[in-house]
């Protein structure tokens, strides 16, 4: 790794000295969260290097700024400093709340060649829902994600239940993990069937339950939330009886920071986690593991998740241009092969799964296709207009009822009252 | 009666102390084993030192140290200037308005910057300073906790030596510099290690004003570094708090007898 | 003469005035006046009482401050007992004190936020260091921080935990200059050792009890570190805090005018905490 950096320093170095004399490089600022494990920063900074390899009269400043809330608060206040950025990752689903602010330009207004216009429609549509707004392009899935389901195959052999056949239904993953929920001699839970996390960002494990209740969250302008919707109610139902009536799953809220160390020790038979975290589980497991499709209510799904690419509007031409540059390189099949491989985020293109590298990784490891297979059954992550404030009253309302403060139709109600007044004034 | 009060006494004292020093007994462990003894313990465990490499390579240790140490140092120069002078003028001189104007920097004991981030924030951005040294210094160079300090010393100063030195042909400063400051070594000792060991850990408003490497300190630093959102590795956390925390922490353990000494004579009580 | 002195002082102190009326004062003061002309990130031109209207209605609010004024009862004193006794043990004549008070003082010098990471696994349900100890009794531990009803406690242990360690000092340093006279009059007197603390040393500790309690009770206005790490105010806002929440309502959800309301809120409290303290102080160097 650092022999790669030190010769691909040098390599800039000399094409730089090849290049025209004194010819002032254009220099971009970008800021990326990290949401999930591993050494990511690394993989990025690669990324970085090779593209300035490549491209030697850009310069990229890739700062990681922390997790997703993070990366928005610093992309922005960078706007206001005197070293803005031009462009960043940011949430997929902080694009209403930037364009409230006025902060992002959309793709379109961009690409000129056709090329770079076809380019723009080379992404799994699915990815693009978060990204579209009234029909322009406003952001390029990057570091994306579904939810999936890991499951250990060897607790699955110890409770007698067919390691190749993970949970298909709600009902399955009930009756699986009651099986795979273990008692001590005290009558104390040892090993839960199945995890499901609710901090950090419960909204989004409870989109899956809402669309395999063929249910969605919110309309695409995003001033509309469909939060007190019965299947929405049934959903958070499902989700509080996974712990309190089916006793499969902890009660109270879950962490996420925490469950994949939990499912690592085996204290878990099953977890929801982002395929993000897929290539660190691989890496650490001591045991044999799957990775399943979420198991449906009435349909399959997933919310995809994760982040995108935006390009702020305060930049120069040829910042933006360079700006594109970057984008396209960063999610070219090439790269976004690479990106997979190392991560276990999703191959942002179909062509990224033809690149010979990921399509042999795929083979020889399945799992890693289990998120872009679930592509077809997903749908957009929860965007709204002032989407941290009504992310937090759907996060609170979760975290309420699996706590067993209020009843579902309460906390959803109440939640849905108080988003409705906020998004009023966006309708 | 008196003697099992006496043992009962001396063991509840020891506990405290055992479970004080815990989490960083825990973190040395965590942080020389393999991350698979993070959470389970067993006395023979391989060592390792892997963590430590882990960590260091994972995020830029060394820059966010020299911006915490430069931090540090800028917020402490300014506020022994600043405080000093300010402390002396309200000690020793006669002015109009001297009471209000030390109720008025009085007021900054209870409205700490902390609270005031989201404007100081704004002033900052204002002025161009988001992501320096400088905005992370400049609301906490003067301090109103220092001028008092050094105001109640400075009162206790005899003003006998400060005439004697006056006839002698000392300037303002000059007596300020040869008379008070020497006197006053106590009470800079003990603020600078309180100072010190505030900005050192301070948290909130670095998180604030700060956005990349070039101004991130070590807290900020730790914080993105291990965010639970990423995914808790606690042998390699643990290796990278040790990392943050050791440089001050020798300093401590070697200086502490005169860390509390210095508290003593300073009276602050 | 008389006048250039004058101009001196002004000198000597301006340079820290003006950074305290920039830093402390101004924004004071334009935290009053957005919390009227406030919307949004954005000034209006007309004052409004509409994000006053938007306090009384916010359900969070009256959870985050019961959570703030039970986070400042309960750590505050709890912190400033334990200072006292682990002042009175390392001023005894116990063997190695030395390094009982260097246990008790280290965790001033950690970072909050660096630590909170490793309270997070003490706290873990299932893999945690404290379930474990409790399943070793058969106990079937608890969701420290994942149960409404433990979460704020839980964050108050870490507090306290920081906290103490820092005020020992300023009671040793009052415990070494008491008399000495006055204990040995005391021995002659057959006083017992709770006699001797509640007569002698606790009255002679007042003027540093009061010290501490101010440090004190900012502290539990200001420490939200840990929350950032812990519980980010969960589960369901049980553990979030005043502070913490201004933090969420401006650099989260960018409602600048919002968090001017909440930090007025918040400096009214501080205001009160003062003029109640200058009222205890009063009263105490009247009696004197």
């Amino acid at each position: 790794m650092w022999m790669n950096k030190v010769k691909t320093t040098v390599i800039a170095g000399a094409l730089c000295a090849l290049a025209a004399p004194a010819m002032a490089n254009t220099e971009l600022t970008m800021f990326y969260p990290v949401a999930v494990g591993g050494a990511l920063t690394k993989i990025v900074n690669g990324i970085i290097a090779d593209f300035e390899t490549a491209n030697p009269d850009i310069d990229v400043n890739a700062i990681y700024a922390g997790n997703y809330n993070d990366a928005r608060v610093k992309a922005l206040a960078a706007l206001q400093s005197g070293d803005p950025a031009q462009l960043s990752v940011m949430f997929s689903i902080d694009v209403h709340e930037l364009m409230d602010l006025d902060a992002i330009v959309p793709f379109d207004d961009v690409v000129t060649t056709d090329e770079e216009k076809a380019w723009l429609g080379s992404f799994y549509p699915a990815l693009m829902e978060n990204g579209v707004v009234d029909g322009k392009t406003y952001g390029v899935p990057f570091q994306r994600s579904t939810i999936v389901m890991y499951y250990n195959k060897d607790l699955f052999r110890e409770a007698g239940l067919d390691p190749e056949k993970p949970p298909t239904t709600w009902d399955e993953l009930a009756e699986m993990g009651a099986a795979l929920t273990k008692k001590n001699s005290d009558g104390n839970v040892e090993q839960w069937g199945a995890m499901i996390p609710s901090t950090a960002y419960p909204y989004w494990m409870f989109g899956a339950l809402t669309k395999q209740q063929g249910q969605v969250l919110m309309n695409q302008d995003g001033n509309e939330t469909y939060f007190n919707a019965p299947k929405v109610v049934d959903a958070l139902n499902y989700w509080k009886d996974l712990g309190s009536k089916h006793g499969v799953m902890p009660e109270g809220t879950i962490e996420w920071g925490t469950l994949r160390q939990n499912f690592l020790e085996q204290k878990t038979a099953i977890m929801w986690h982002s395929t993000g975290n897929l290539t660190t589980v691989k890496k650490n497991a001591e045991f044999d593991f799957g990775v399943a499709m979420l198991p449906g209510g009435s349909a399959l799904g997933s919310p995809t998740g994760g982040g995108n690419f935006y390009l702020f509007k305060d930049a120069t031409d040829e910042e933006r241009a360079a700006s594109l540059k970057l984008v396209q390189f960063m999610t070219s099949p090439e790269q976004a092969a690479l990106w997979s491989k190392e991560t276990g985020y999703m191959g942002v293109s179909p062509a990224a799964y033809e690149v010979p590298e990921l399509a042999e990784y795929v083979e020889s490891f399945p799992p890693a296709a289990i998120a872009r297979d679930q592509l077809q059954h997903a749908t957009a992550e929860l965007s709204t207009h002032q989407a941290g404030r009504v992310r937090k009253l759907l996060d609170d309302a979760i975290q309420s009822v699996l706590s067993g403060q209020s009843t579902s139709e309460e906390a959803l109600n109440s939640a849905q009252k108080q988003a409705d007044r906020i998004l009023s004034r966006y309708r | 009666m008196n003697r099992i009060t006496h043992y009962l006494s001396t063991g509840l004292a020891w506990f405290i102390g055992f479970i004080w020093l815990f989490p960083l007994i825990y973190a040395v462990w965590a942080a020389i084993h393999p991350s698979e003894f993070a959470t389970r313990f067993s006395l023979f465990a391989p060592l390792t030192l892997d963590n430590f490499k882990e960590a260091w390579n994972q995020a830029p240790f060394p820059r966010y140290m020299i911006n915490t140490i430069a931090i540090t140092m800028i917020i402490l120069a300014g506020q022994l200037v600043l405080c000093t002078l300010a402390a002396y003028a309200l000690a020793r001189m006669q002015f109009k308005g001297r009471g209000f104007m030390f109720a008025l920097i009085l007021m900054q004991l209870m409205v700490v910057p902390e609270i005031l981030i989201v404007e100081n924030y704004q002033t900052l951005a204002g002025l161009s300073l988001i992501d320096t040294y400088w905005g992370v210094a400049l609301p906490y160079l003067a301090s109103a906790f220092g001028i008092f300090l050094l105001r109640q010393t400075f009162k206790t100063v005899p003003e006998d030596l400060e005439n004697a030195a006056r006839i002698e042909g000392c300037s303002l400063l000059g007596i300020i510099w040869k008379v008070y400051v020497p006197l006053a070594k106590p009470t800079y000792l003990a603020f600078s290690l309180v100072s010190i060991s505030y900005h050192w850990n301070n948290f909130l408003w670095p998180l604030v004003v700060t956005n990349t490497e070039n101004s991130r300190p070590l807290t900020v630093g730790m914080s993105i570094f291990g965010a639970p959102e990423s995914g808790v590795d606690w042998s390699i956390i643990s290796a990278g708090t040790l990392i943050s925390v050791g440089p001050l922490l020798i300093l401590f353990l070697i200086f502490q007898r005169q860390f509390v000494q210095s508290f003593m004579q300073a009276g602050i009580k | 003469m008389q006048l250039s002195r004058q101009i001196q002082a002004w000198l000597l102190l301006l340079p820290a005035l003006c950074l305290l009326v920039a830093f402390t004062h101004y924004p004071v003061v334009k935290t009053v006046a957005r919390s009227f002309f406030g919307f949004g990130v954005q000034w209006e031109d007309a004052a409004s009482l509409d994000n006053y209207r938007y306090l009384l209605e916010d359900e969070v609010l009256g959870q985050v401050l019961y959570n703030s004024f039970m986070y400042a009862a309960i750590t505050v004193p709890v912190s400033i007992v334990l200072a006292i006794a682990m002042a009175l043990w390392v001023n005894s004549k116990m063997r190695y004190k030395g390094v009982l008070r260097t246990a008790y003082f280290t965790p001033t010098i950690l970072p909050m936020i660096s630590v909170a990471n490793i309270w997070l696994f003490f706290y873990s349900p299932e893999i945690g260091l404290l379930n474990k100890l409790l399943a070793l009794v058969g106990h079937s531990g608890y969701n420290w921080l994942g149960d409404p009803s433990l979460s704020l406690y839980s964050l108050m242990a870490m507090t306290i935990w920081k906290e103490a360690g820092f005020f020992m000092i300023f009671y040793l340093a009052a415990l070494q200059t008491i008399d000495t006279n006055l204990y040995h009059a005391a021995a002659i007197e057959n006083a017992s050792k709770w006699t001797v603390f509640r007569r002698i040393t606790f009255p002679l500790l007042m003027p540093t009890t009061l010290f501490v309690l101010v440090n004190a009770l900012l502290n539990a206005f200001k420490l939200v570190d840990h929350l950032f790490i812990l519980t980010k105010g969960g589960p369901n806002n049980s553990s979030n805090l005043l502070l913490y929440y201004i933090f969420e309502n401006a650099f989260s959800f960018f409602d600048t005018a919002y968090a001017a309301v909440l930090t007025v809120v918040l400096l009214v409290i501080l205001v009160v905490l003062a003029l109640l303290q200058f009222g205890v102080i009063e009263k105490r160097v009247h009696y004197r």
